[in-house]
């Protein structure tokens, strides 16, 4: 990260409560599906900016899920490492069978379709997070701050 | 009412051997032998110990970075692989068992593909660093003849045309590629430029003759070209005395989600998809199809022919009908279509 700061007044949400654990969460009988709340929480404490996740779909049948995130300002620089922290978030936790997308919330960036190729493109995925310097700095941002 | 006749796909064998996700297949030449590569940064020579595929030889230390590409020269003699690390490695037999005797250096960052000339005379490999690398053979040297930088973005595959000195490339730059060496001045240039799709261009076959090319694409369809000679009967223009390059057909709402490879029988002339969506699917050109405007129907989809994407899929070099694909999920396979 830069030593100075490219957005010094982000807007902060409201930190959302809390999952409530329910006596049927702890039933090992009951199959309990991925739903929206529980992909929110996996990347919900990914660092930087504080709650970028606007949107998130789910279709546990077609093993798909979709994260639609908005980065805090339209040219923040941040945005590809941003996406690629969540994906990787998503692909180290989740089954191997869900197809994950990671995509700019639409209109929200000014190279949302470039930064949305490049997240897509499993290859340069791939070889991104064989180096050595940027996984160093993809862990610290999904490291969870304790 | 057209009735379409759906062939089936059996699966004939699971080969299980990489650790994690296996990227390429490449037969040998003569269908005796599968080589196989991934992020494990090794290579698995298979080979049939009747009736079942078994591991012959496991090549490693190659490479320091995942194997993206491997590929067989005409001769059957060399395999050429492609890694992350930026290298092309070239293994040979020479003393019984595969040896990398060489390793060509050059590009800026992963080699993504490598592909060998019908005369096995001549490599050409590509590169996220944009550019096309045309490399010389004599006695087991390499020579750098030629750096094409004609795309504007990572050069994801590299095919050499089936009997000439051509070569097509694939782009991030959504475009597909056609060079050829210059006689006056041996310098390679790029001579067609095939655009049509509207996203990351993964991968091509040549049909057998050499004058089709079938391309596959991040925007899920699938693109047949159709070369145009100079003096062509339909009367196409052909600037400078070039062939020019049409797209004939767009095969399009069949796959969900991108394809990564795409291969095209020499033997049968079947189309066979790679795609995101776990699926193996197969197309054979109509039989009343026009040849300025081609039309494929679907003749097979493989639901879960994987549990994960679909990376590679190629025709066996001789026998109809087989196939090999390599998947995400760790497994490569062997497969046998009856139409």
């Amino acid at each position: 990260m830069g030593d100075t700061l490219e957005n010094i007044n982000p807007k902060l949400y409201k930190k959302i409560n809390e999952r409530e654990i329910t006596v049927e969460d702890e039933d090992e009988d009951i199959v309990d599906e991925f739903d929206t709340r529980e992909i929110f929480d996996l990347i919900r404490n990914i660092n930087d900016p504080e709650h970028p996740l606007s949107l998130i779909e789910i279709d546990n049948k077609a093993n798909k899920v979709c994260v639609k995130f908005t980065p805090t300002i339209p040219h923040c620089s941040m945005a590809t490492l941003i996406g690629l922290s969540i994906r990787v978030q998503l692909l180290r936790v989740l089954p191997p069978r869900f197809k994950v997308s990671v995509e700019i919330t639409p209109g929200t960036h000014m190279l949302e379709a470039a930064v949305n190729k490049q997240l897509a493109d499993k290859e340069r995925v791939a070889a991104a997070l064989e180096n050595n310097h940027l996984l160093e700095v993809i862990n610290q941002c999904i490291g969870i701050k304790c | 009412m057209y009735i379409v006749e759906m062939g089936i796909l059996e699966l004939k064998q699971t080969l299980n051997g990489h650790r994690g996700r296996v990227w390429n297949v490449c037969w040998h030449p003569n269908g005796t032998c599968l080589a196989s590569c991934g992020e494990d940064k090794t290579i698995i020579i298979w080979g049939q110990q009747d009736p079942k595929w078994v591991v012959k030889t496991i090549l490693t230390e190659g490479h320091t970075r995942t194997i993206r590409e491997i590929a067989w020269s005409p001769c059957g003699n060399y395999i050429a692989s492609a890694s992350f690390d930026s290298t092309t490695a070239v293994w040979d037999n020479k003393s019984g068992q595969f040896e990398c005797n060489a390793t060509l250096e050059g590009h800026e960052n992963e080699v993504k593909s490598v592909s060998w000339s019908c005369s096995g005379q001549l490599l050409a490999t590509c590169s996220r660093d944009k550019s096309v690398w045309i490399w010389e053979v004599n006695d087991d040297e390499y020579e750098c003849a030629a750096v094409i930088n004609a795309h504007t973005q990572d050069v994801k595959k590299v095919r050499w045309h089936p009997n000439e000195e051509v070569v097509a490339s694939t782009s991030y730059d959504n475009t597909v590629k056609i060079f050829k060496e210059d006689p006056g001045d041996n310098d390679w240039s790029c001579i067609a430029t095939l655009s049509s799709h509207t996203s990351t261009v993964w991968s091509l076959a040549w049909n057998k003759e050499g004058n089709q090319i079938a391309t596959c694409s991040d925007d899920q369809t699938v693109k047949i070209w159709q070369e145009y000679k100079p003096d062509n009967e339909p009367g196409i223009v052909t600037p400078n005395n070039e062939s020019v390059w049409k797209c004939v057909c767009t095969i399009t709402g069949y796959h969900t989600r991108t394809i990564y490879d795409i291969d095209w029988c020499k033997t049968t002339g079947l189309l066979v998809t790679a795609c995101g969506d776990d699926i193996i699917r197969i197309f054979k050109e109509d039989s009343d199809s026009d040849p300025h405007q081609l039309s494929f129907t679907m003749v097979c989809s493989m639901d879960t022919a994987h549990t994960q994407d679909v990376n590679c899929v190629q025709w066996h070099p001789t026998i109809p009908g087989q196939l090999a694909s390599a998947s995400d999920d760790g497994s490569v396979k062997i497969w046998f279509y009856n139409e």
